[in-house]
């Protein structure tokens, strides 16, 4: 494995892949804090073109993070397809960008080889591409998922409905809900960050979604973003989830520091399969996001973009319903301003599609980052351009509970019209009943929650 | 949890706060109302509250409505900051000759269905639509409350307000505000002079200790922390649980609580501290409770009652209720996912 290149009459020694690996990164605070970043932009691109002359398989030999001491290392190798990874693994990392890039490489081709790469390997070709390169490769691929309706038809732009609220009062919950509903958001799921995790207040609050949408024959699914073991135990107690959510990391003390392990989501798989509300097959909600591992201070000086990348090698396994990164969330520590988070939003979700997950995003900001509504509206343009399965809206952006600023349900209905897309078709058919949707967009009637009033 | 004891404390409190204020504004000490106001822990405030959360949260807007006719960002703001907001906004004094009038966000009458819903959340709901995007009045407040949320990040909690509570200030290794967002790690970690100071001020081994920080909003500190600080401590009190000594820190993070944990042998911690502000409130506290933190706990170990404000959790409430959690968790000697492991 050659880790040395003499680049602009200048010559580049890198220490290990690890090394590579982190300093090919396009600039992120996240890397700069933990001491593993580029020293200089030609530093930068010199460690491009040592990694774009690796092999696949010299990746995959020299594991990052050991099997022997990491059960989502374990977990990834052991969901390779060695017949798939036989036929790829001699080629460069540069073979690997051109081949995704390929106007004959579709979406069977892609999803092919997907089962054949593992996380690192999806890390390494994402540091070889530009933004628009990861628009353009991500929308080629088609994923769909299905938990009580099926989501991410090409065509289709789907949505989380987040009615959240500062104190869970359920008539603040429904009545964010049914402004949502009536701008046509919410068939991805219709999901609460509740602020108070016990266990009754969960249970309150599944039953409370799940009595609207079967009132108003619905097609769409509920969640409650408690901790998995607190939605375990509200299920238990007979709530009605339609799936079980987690925050998931790329390492096994991140996720130990988030109270999971892979054993944990195992019992919870069976739980969800015999006593949950949803249909399936897919009963998995993951959120993730880049920086949480150092966050956790468990990255182990891997680079945030490869720890990423094997937060979705750990959750392809479970076959999740939806996947999202909450870019913009975790601070400017970790994604200094809008440049690195819109980088950061087509890397992840680039990254996720490549690991043939129903990938979404919640493109959003924090009131500490250096960032505002017009840079998550220009991502959401590129996403919606790079095939994002959903996206993640509250009324007008503004979260008043968790205090961060995410995309609009407005900007949801723009999106759909200025693209031409749609929402998935099931939910569709009900928004034409319901007079929401008329001719493929917004009624005259629509944005007006007294629909939802008998 | 215990909700009858709870609402114990909270009337306990709030009678002791009513006491005062009755003494307070007898005859013979005839301070002027303003005065009052400063000095004393805001009971008027936090009665109103006390019934929104036994009910629902108020609609930022009606309490705009009743301070017409000025914006009205955040109920703290003095009359000094909306004055010196008019006239920069006011171009030099070319203009002197025409009134400055508030900008009226709100133009239309709302339905009553939408009005009715509104009650119910501070959501920036019933806004409507021009096509499929938001109106100008709607988006123009929702800049200018993010301008107002960018502008609160950070600040210092006053001299004043310290003593009132009467704790000492230690610092960390950060150095100023730039450093604070873009090294966590330092803001993590005691500075070796504050380390020498807690050890001399603080006692050791206590069952719950108290601290305090400003975080990335000294004003959720100054809006908040009275009231929850002494209705914890009445709290604590009432259950018997003997507390520490109370000291502030100066730009401190989350899991500072665990060399402060290592430092005392704490057996509870509980932190508060100003969260990042947002839209609706730049002034929401959170607390962190943990048991036994030390070097190396686990996020998953820590628990978390965040929105504690006028628009969220009452502080008063919060204070009382964080008494029965610490209770709780000395009962089963576990706090976050051990404990909801050990509660079965």
């Amino acid at each position: 494995m050659n880790l040395s290149v003499i680049f602009g009459g200048e010559k580049y020694n890198f220490k290990s892949l690890k090394d590579v690996m982190a300093k090919a990164n396009e600039e992120k605070s996240g890397d700069q804090l933990a001491g593993i970043a580029a020293e200089s932009v030609q530093q930068r691109i010199a460690a491009k073109a040592v990694l774009s002359e690796l092999l696949v398989k010299d990746i995959r030999e020299h594991p990052l993070v050991p099997s022997e001491n990491d059960e989502v290392s374990r977990i990834i190798e052991g969901d390779i397809n060695e017949q798939i990874y036989g036929e790829i693994k001699n080629w460069s990392i540069e073979q690997l960008r051109e081949y995704i890039l390929s106007n004959e490489t579709g979406d069977r081709e892609l999803k092919r080889l997907s089962k054949g790469m593992n996380s690192e390997i999806i890390a390494a070709v994402t540091k070889l591409m530009s933004n628009l390169d990861l628009v353009h490769a991500a929308n080629k691929v088609e994923i769909l998922s299905t938990c009580n309706i099926t989501i991410g038809q090409k065509g289709t732009l789907s949505s989380r409905l987040q009615p959240n609220h500062p104190t869970d009062n359920i008539d603040g919950i429904i009545a964010s809900l049914k402004e949502g509903l009536s701008y046509g958001i919410g068939d991805a799921v219709i999901g609460i960050n509740p602020v108070d995790d016990s266990v009754e207040s969960v249970k309150k609050v599944l039953h409370a979604t799940k009595e609207f949408i079967n009132d108003w024959s619905i097609p769409t699914q509920n969640c409650v973003l408690a901790h998995i073991t607190t939605q375990m135990k509200a299920i238990k107690q007979g709530a009605p989830a339609d799936m079980i959510f987690q925050s998931i990391a790329g390492t096994e003390i991140a996720n130990r520091s988030f109270g999971i392990s892979a054993d944990l989501i195992r019992e919870a798989e069976e739980l969800v399969k015999k006593h949950g509300t949803g249909t399936g097959p897919n009963l998995f909600y993951f959120e993730t996001g880049q920086g949480s591992e150092l966050s956790a201070e468990a990255h182990m000086g891997i680079d945030q973009v490869t720890l990423e990348s094997r937060n979705y090698g750990f959750a392809r396994h479970f076959n999740p319903y939806i996947v999202n990164t909450v870019v913009g969330f975790i601070g400017p520590e970790y994604l200094y301003n809008n440049k690195q988070v819109i980088r950061a939003g087509l890397e992840d979700h680039f990254m996720g599609k490549m690991h043939g997950l129903p990938m979404g995003v919640d493109i959003c900001y924090t009131n500490h980052i250096k960032a505002d509504q017009n840079d998550i509206e220009d991502l959401s343009v590129l996403l919606t351009a790079a095939g994002v399965n959903f996206i993640i809206a509250a009324a007008m952006g503004d979260d008043v509970m968790l205090n961060y600023q995410s995309m609009s349900f407005h900007d949801v209905a723009t999106l759909l019209q200025t693209f031409g897309k749609k929402p998935a078709p099931e939910y569709l058919a009900w928004l034409e009943k319901m007079g929401i949707y008329e001719n493929g967009r917004l009624s005259a009637r629509a944005g007006d929650l007294s629909i939802f009033e008998r | 949890m215990n909700e009858q004891l709870v609402s114990m404390i909270t009337q306990l409190v709030m009678e002791k706060m009513g006491n005062n204020a009755s003494d307070k504004s007898s005859p013979d000490t005839a301070v002027p109302i303003e005065d009052q106001k400063e000095t004393l822990i805001k009971f008027h405030d936090t009665v109103v509250n006390a019934n929104y959360a036994a009910d629902e949260v108020a609609s930022p807007s009606t309490t705009e409505q009743s301070n017409e006719p000025l914006i009205k960002l955040y109920h703290t703001e003095s009359s000094n900051h909306e004055q010196s907001y008019y006239s920069a906004s006011n171009d030099e004094s070319t203009y002197t000759s025409v009134p400055i009038t508030a900008f009226k966000f709100e133009d239309d009458e709302l339905s009553e269905s939408v009005q009715a819903a509104k009650k119910h959340t501070p959501a920036r709901i019933g806004v409507g639509r021009a096509g499929t995007r938001p109106r100008t009045k709607t988006w123009l407040k929702f800049r200018l409350d993010h301008a107002a949320a960018v502008d609160a990040v950070y600040g210092e909690v006053t001299e004043g307000l310290l003593q009132k509570l009467d704790v000492f200030q230690v610092t960390t290794r950060v150095t100023d505000k730039e450093e604070y967002i873009t090294r966590p790690d330092l803001g993590r970690r005691l500075s070796e002079e504050s380390k020498t100071l807690i050890q001399s001020k603080c006692q050791m081994n206590p069952k719950v200790q108290i601290i305090i920080s400003n975080g990335l909003s000294a004003s959720a500190i100054e809006e908040n922390v009275q009231d929850v600080y002494l209705a914890l401590q009445q709290s604590l009190r009432n259950l018997n649980i003997e507390i520490g000594t109370t000291f502030y820190i100066d730009k401190g993070r989350v899991a500072l609580m665990d060399e402060i944990g290592e430092l005392l042998q704490a057996e509870v911690i509980v932190y508060l501290i100003g969260e990042r502000p947002g839209l609706v409130s730049a002034e929401s506290m959170s607390a962190y409770i943990c048991y036994q933190p030390r070097m190396g706990t686990v996020e998953a170990d820590r628990m978390v009652i965040s929105n504690i404000h006028k628009g969220g959790i009452p502080p008063l409430e919060a204070g009382a209720y964080l008494g029965t959690v610490v209770q709780k968790i000395l009962h089963y000697k576990a706090s976050g996912v051990g404990l909801v492991a050990k509660e079965g």
